[in-house]
């Protein structure tokens, strides 16, 4: 059992961040990583910036570009969370697009993630079927769970799929556009978690995009087991730096 | 190629072996497969086979013809015929799939056609189908593309279209293809994209190809009416590469015909310099599709350059991707310079003005007639050149007419 599995056991309400590595210095990785921890973050999402995404919203892609400027890469990332398990123990998780990894070589990069203590991956644009055919077991040997997105879109049939081949949790992003936080839910939303919520899947489901405050996250977290916050966080970090992620936290949890 | 061959590639998800795919966040995952089941429902239905055919030949003037170039010929050896997609409506192979991409998009109840351009001939092509089934149509272009070509621009608005400047990275063709994706993402209910070549994620590639297999099908036969045989070599300029695979579909099965795809060479084979994705590219995902591409030092999408806007990508057709393992396909690599002489020699020795990504493709077939004299060679001028006057005088002089 990894720290997914066992964060998503003991707690609800799951409060996960999401931000890019390498943004907005080079070198803040570690220390963002650090203070959500020490302000009762649950979960992280620690992004690989890419020059040519096909889904991120502006903020996101933003912060992308600035930290590919900055010198960002996927071994500099690995080098930088070396030691990261000397002082972090909640759940980290990689998220970035397949062609990063692909160029590194699928079974090193899942193997470097073991070696760190990584425990998962989301890799939106890897396809169901191109995973289970050709690194599933990769996936498997090094303890590193795959984690999936659906959308309002995808159908009950593709759900009950990505039920059946996850283990850890379902992704369940909020609307059918891009990233980027709103102001809040609508009923389309509202129909759409109880959809899900109905679907008693074996998997717990976290939802992303578009939760921005507390009351999108305590929205979104009523049904869901918990919640990822990106876009918001990034924008929080562009305008006030690294110094005080304890404010942002508590603004979510209060 | 037979049928089989068609039915086989790609796969039902999309691949060519290990080629194309639909590498692609799950916003785009349930509207590509609308598409795709579109695709092979309503395209396939008599009703939509008629319509297009009847638009091919009362709307866009096909079939195009087939040319011998007797004084090229005669210069340079060999016997060098072009198929003349330069006299396609609005003078390129892009109307082909435009045509029917578009009219796909009006069976799927789309209001507004979504899509990048190169050197403007997508664009010109897609704003026109637009015009032709009522259809909103935005177009995305690199600011470099924009002052480069723009007779293109202004045949876009006067079009109707909604010429969308793109301002990041090197301000091309990929950068385009990023924003015309974004754009596409904020509305994938009411827009579709239309890429502009076989690339992209699973159906495009597989799409584009059969609307482009019209090329191949009628200069076959043409080939074979005038010539009683099939041509030697049939060469065929290679971006994403559309025309060539619209072409090149038709000789795939013919073991007496040879192949050969062209790619720009740019101004030298140093990074940077030349888009030549097949030649020396390796592996890797662009765009949702897996291919042959140029990458930087980190493995991303690298810098690409040619004379050719049309040209200048880093990835490149997973079809061809497959074509250049199992060595269906020869591909080659020309430079800037020699596809300018063959802009001129083609210009003055036929009256053809060709598109600088088509001069490519007449500058391989006058080194092919060179080294054999005794062969047919099938050129398809992809498009005219009337979009590069300006920037090929401008940047490359005028030479004295010949003596
Ligand atoms: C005339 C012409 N030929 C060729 C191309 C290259 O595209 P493809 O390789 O898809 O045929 C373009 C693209 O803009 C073009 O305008």
């Amino acid at each position: 059992m990894n720290r997914i599995h066992q964060k998503l056991q003991a707690d609800n309400k799951i409060l996960s961040i999401y931000f890019t590595a390498g943004y907005p210095s080079l070198n803040d990785t570690v220390k963002i990583i650090q203070d959500l921890e020490k302000n009762g973050v649950d979960m992280i999402e620690i992004g690989l910036p890419f020059s040519d995404p096909l889904a991120d919203g502006p903020t996101i892609q933003a912060s992308s570009t600035q930290a590919l400027k900055n010198g960002m890469t996927t071994s500099l990332l690995f080098q930088q969370l070396k030691d990261i398990r000397e002082s972090v123990s909640i759940p980290l998780i990689l998220m970035g697009y397949f062609n990063p990894v692909l160029q590194y070589g699928v079974e090193d990069f899942c193997r470097k993630c073991q070696e760190i203590g990584i425990d998962g991956l989301i890799l939106p644009d890897l396809p169901l079927d191109v995973y289970q055919e050709n690194y599933e077991a990769i996936f498997n040997k090094y303890g590193l769970v795959n984690v999936f997105l659906i959308t309002p879109q995808t159908s009950d049939d593709r759900i009950d799929q990505i039920d059946a081949a996850s283990d850890g949790f379902i992704y369940m992003v909020s609307s059918a556009s891009v990233t980027g936080s709103q102001d809040g839910f609508g009923n389309n939303q509202e129909t759409y978690f109880q959809r899900i919520a109905d679907m008693k899947l074996k998997n717990p489901q976290v939802v992303g995009f578009g939760i921005s405050n507390s009351e999108t996250f305590q929205q979104a977290t009523k049904q869901a087991k918990g919640a990822i916050i990106g876009s918001a966080f990034i924008k929080f970090l562009t305008q006030n730096g690294v110094d005080k992620i304890g404010d942002f936290v508590k603004g979510i949890r209060k | 190629m037979s049928e089989n061959y068609f039915k086989t590639y790609p796969d039902k998800n999309g691949f060519f072996k290990e080629y194309g795919g639909a590498f692609i966040p799950p916003v785009l995952e349930a509207e590509m497969k609308k598409i795709t089941d579109a695709y092979y429902s309503i395209s396939k239905s008599h009703n939509f086979i008629s319509e297009l055919r009847s638009i091919r030949k009362h709307y866009q003037g096909r079939p195009t013809p087939v040319y011998y170039c007797n004084r090229l010929s005669e210069k340079y050896g060999g016997r060098i015929y072009l198929k003349r997609e330069d006299l396609n409506h609005t003078g390129a192979h892009k109307l082909n799939h435009c045509m029917g991409e578009a009219l796909l998009a009006k069976h799927l109840g789309k209001k507004k056609l979504i899509a990048e351009t190169g050197a403007g001939q997508h664009g010109v092509a897609l704003a026109t189908a637009a015009a032709y089934f009522g259809l909103e149509c935005e177009i995305h272009m690199g600011e470099v593309d924009i002052a480069k070509e723009h007779p293109n621009v202004v045949r876009m608005k006067i079009l109707g279209a909604k010429v969308v400047p793109v301002s990041h990275g090197l301000k091309t063709l990929k950068e385009a293809v990023d924003s015309a994706f974004e754009a596409y993402l904020k509305d994938p209910i009411t827009t579709i994209y239309c890429i502009g070549s076989v690339v992209g994620p699973h159906p495009f590639p597989m799409m584009v190809r059969d609307f482009q297999r019209v090329v191949g099908i009628e200069a076959k036969e043409q080939f074979f009416e005038m010539t009683g045989e099939l041509p030697d070599k049939v060469v065929a300029c290679v971006g994403g590469g559309s025309n060539a695979m619209g072409i090149f579909s038709s000789f795939l099965d013919e073991p007496e015909c040879t192949l050969y795809g062209v790619e720009p060479g740019g101004r030298s084979m140093e990074y940077g310099e030349h888009a030549a994705t097949m030649t020396l590219g390796t592996p890797g995902v662009i765009h949702g599709f897996k291919c042959y591409m140029l990458k930087d030092e980190k493995g991303e999408p690298g810098a690409v350059h040619s004379v050719a806007s049309g040209l200048d990508y880093p990835g490149v057709g997973p079809e061809h991707s497959m074509l250049k393992d199992l060595k269906k396909v020869n591909y080659e690599v020309v430079s800037d310079q020699e596809t300018i002489d063959a802009f001129y020699e083609l210009s003055r020795l036929e009256g053809i003005i060709p598109a600088l990504e088509s001069a490519h493709a007449v500058a391989y077939a006058i080194k092919l007639a060179q080294q054999n004299p005794q062969s047919s060679i099938l050129v398809n001028l992809s498009g005219r050149g009337d979009k590069d006057i300006d920037y090929v005088v401008d940047t490359f002089g005028l030479p004295d007419v010949e003596k």
